[in-house]
């Protein structure tokens, strides 16, 4: 009896046919790749609520707490003096957005080591295209991320105006594609997936920490001169500022010239690291196919 | 001059053609040289122990590293400055699974469809055909993490042959079955070249999965051996089957390597 398997599988040659890719194939893919992301972070769902519990417990419990500490004074985009769990709230969505960023490049490492990337890489659309789609993906479930927390924020009574919520999406896309650039930066430049906890010590923490998320920079100015001066060369204070701002209905062009800057450098780094003709990875040796 | 030429033009590109192909990494070398080529509609073997470079040299196959020295074609496209047209034509199973365990034989095998810019009806029709034609229709929304090692190979085969290619490579592609997946995934590749005229590249290091009648690369320490009829490899080293063949080969090239430390 023939096997399942020894059944014939009808395989059409495509040796003479030239492959031509339209838009609408661009598309075709750029959907398939971002169907996927989407697919895997609704089957992680600890991954969904545990991107949600961590800004929920410090504007629950931090900003709480800090309530009466730290209240911050008229400083634009604000016009009144606002509680601390307003000022915090777009540092927030700047923590989602730099985890989510940091949690595509984990997600990138684990795909090399379990070998998925390559299935992705030896598609036969330009390698920059693949990696940008990809990118986007990633950009576009971390913004979802925002908007379930901002939705739960305004029940906890941080209510900015209703046009901020528009205004904030270009916001967020801009400094997701900064963040998530970074990521994928840097998960060509981790080997192994067992470092990723130097990503969280050496780039998250710090960046996320060193940054206007949490205090003012004017205040940060008089406690230290030097952590000031670190907060205005790191590009996560401009990502938040450039979405506080937005959140409001403003644009910090400031922000938005570095955030753009920065996504651009990033992102070139990124594809450059991955360009099979520059990379890194193929100077990188891992036996039995891992690549 | 023009006489070259004219030959050149006469023969047919094959399927996969290495040319003088060296790859290092950080300077310490991998592959040096290596030429062979596959003629269209053909069974090759990539015969080697492990870390003779199979994995290196497929790599750079299917561009997941440049290739720095050397050309390699596939159906007459440069991989590195055609890579669109030669990846078009390329399916390959990976040694390592590559499927995401996390989601379905189907969205597993439709997200490879949209990388190569099939859309999600004709995607559909394709996957349903090809998982019945594999016995696994009914799989077709079991997550992968249910399935048994075999049956993951099987799958990643259909998804190496969605988009229809002319060239097959595969890696290891047995390593970790039983004998009767072994067999079975063997006899359906053999079958797609005999039925379909589908060239094939088989890389193993196992030398039962070489038949009398296949042709066989023979890389040793990144060198080619051997390039040839499974007969003529036979009967030049004067040997009885191919194992004593790669054995008196492999260990000639040793001892040679030896003498020249």
């Amino acid at each position: 009896m023939m096997s399942p398997l020894e059944s014939d599988i009808r395989v059409s040659d495509n040796r003479g046919k030239r492959l031509g890719f339209g838009l609408g194939n661009y598309l075709i893919c750029f959907y398939g790749i971002v169907f996927r992301e989407a697919l895997r972070f609704l089957n992680q769902r600890e991954r969904f609520i545990s991107s949600l519990v961590r800004p929920l417990l410090w504007l629950f419990v931090f900003a709480a707490g800090f309530r009466q500490v730290l209240g911050v004074s008229i400083i634009p985009p604000y016009k009144t003096y606002v509680l601390y769990e307003v000022y915090i709230t777009p540092g927030l969505c700047g923590m989602i957005l730099l985890f989510s960023g940091m949690q595509s490049s984990l997600s990138m490492v684990y795909d090399r080591e379990m070998g998925s990337m390559r299935t992705l890489l030896v598609s036969p659309f330009p390698r920059w295209f693949l990696l940008v789609s990809k990118l986007l993906a990633g950009v576009a479930v971390s913004i979802l991320q925002v908007y379930v927390f901002l939705a739960v924020a305004w029940f906890w009574g941080v209510k900015p105006p209703a046009i901020g919520y528009l205004f904030i999406l270009p916001a967020l896309f801009l400094a997701g594609v900064m963040l998530c650039s970074l990521g994928m930066l840097l998960s060509s430049l981790i080997k192994q997936l067992e470092n990723f906890a130097g990503v969280m010590n050496f780039v998250i923490f710090p960046m996320y920490f060193a940054s206007s998320a949490l205090y003012p920079l004017w205040r940060i100015q008089e406690a230290s001169p030097l952590l000031h001066k670190i907060c205005l060369a790191n590009p996560f204070t401009y990502a938040v500022e450039l979405v506080r701002f937005a959140l409001y209905g403003q644009v910090d062009w400031r922000s938005l010239v570095v955030v753009v800057g920065c996504s651009l450098l990033f992102l070139g780094g990124a594809i450059f690291a991955y360009d099979p003709s520059k990379g890194l990875l193929s100077r990188r040796r891992d036996g039995g196919g891992n690549s | 001059m023009q006489h070259v030429k004219a030959d050149k033009a006469m023969v047919p590109p094959g399927a996969l053609e290495v040319s003088a192909v060296s790859h290092a990494y950080d300077r310490k070398p991998v592959l040096s040289d290596v030429s062979f080529r596959i003629a269209a509609g053909q069974f090759t073997v990539l015969l080697g122990l492990n870390g003779a470079g199979k994995t290196t040299l497929f790599s750079l196959i299917c561009h997941l590293f440049d290739v720095r020295q050397g050309v390699i074609r596939i159906f007459g496209h440069d991989i590195v400055r055609q890579s669109k047209q030669a990846l078009g034509r390329l399916g390959i199973v990976f040694q390592a699974r590559t499927l995401d365990l996390d989601l379905s034989i189907y969205e597993n095998l439709a997200y490879h469809a949209s990388l190569h810019g099939i859309g999600r009806s004709a995607a559909k029709e394709r996957i349903g055909a090809m998982l019945a034609q594999v016995g696994m229709h009914d799989r077709l929304h079991d997550k992968v993490r249910a399935l048994s090692g075999g049956q993951m190979r099987r799958v990643e085969i259909v998804r190496a042959l969605l988009h229809r290619p002319p060239l097959l490579l595969l890696d290891e592609a047995t390593v970790g079955l039983d004998i009767q997946s072994r067999g079975e995934i063997l006899a359906t590749i053999r079958t797609l070249v005999a039925t379909e005229g589908m060239s094939v590249l088989w890389a193993t290091h196992l030398i039962d999965e070489v038949d009398a009648n296949d042709h066989v690369v023979l890389l040793h320490h990144g060198r080619l051996l051997a390039d040839g009829p499974v007969s003529d490899l036979v009967a030049v080293t004067g040997a009885e089957d191919i194992g004593q063949a790669f054995a008196v080969l492999t260990q000639s090239a040793s001892q040679a390597q030896e003498v020249g430390r």
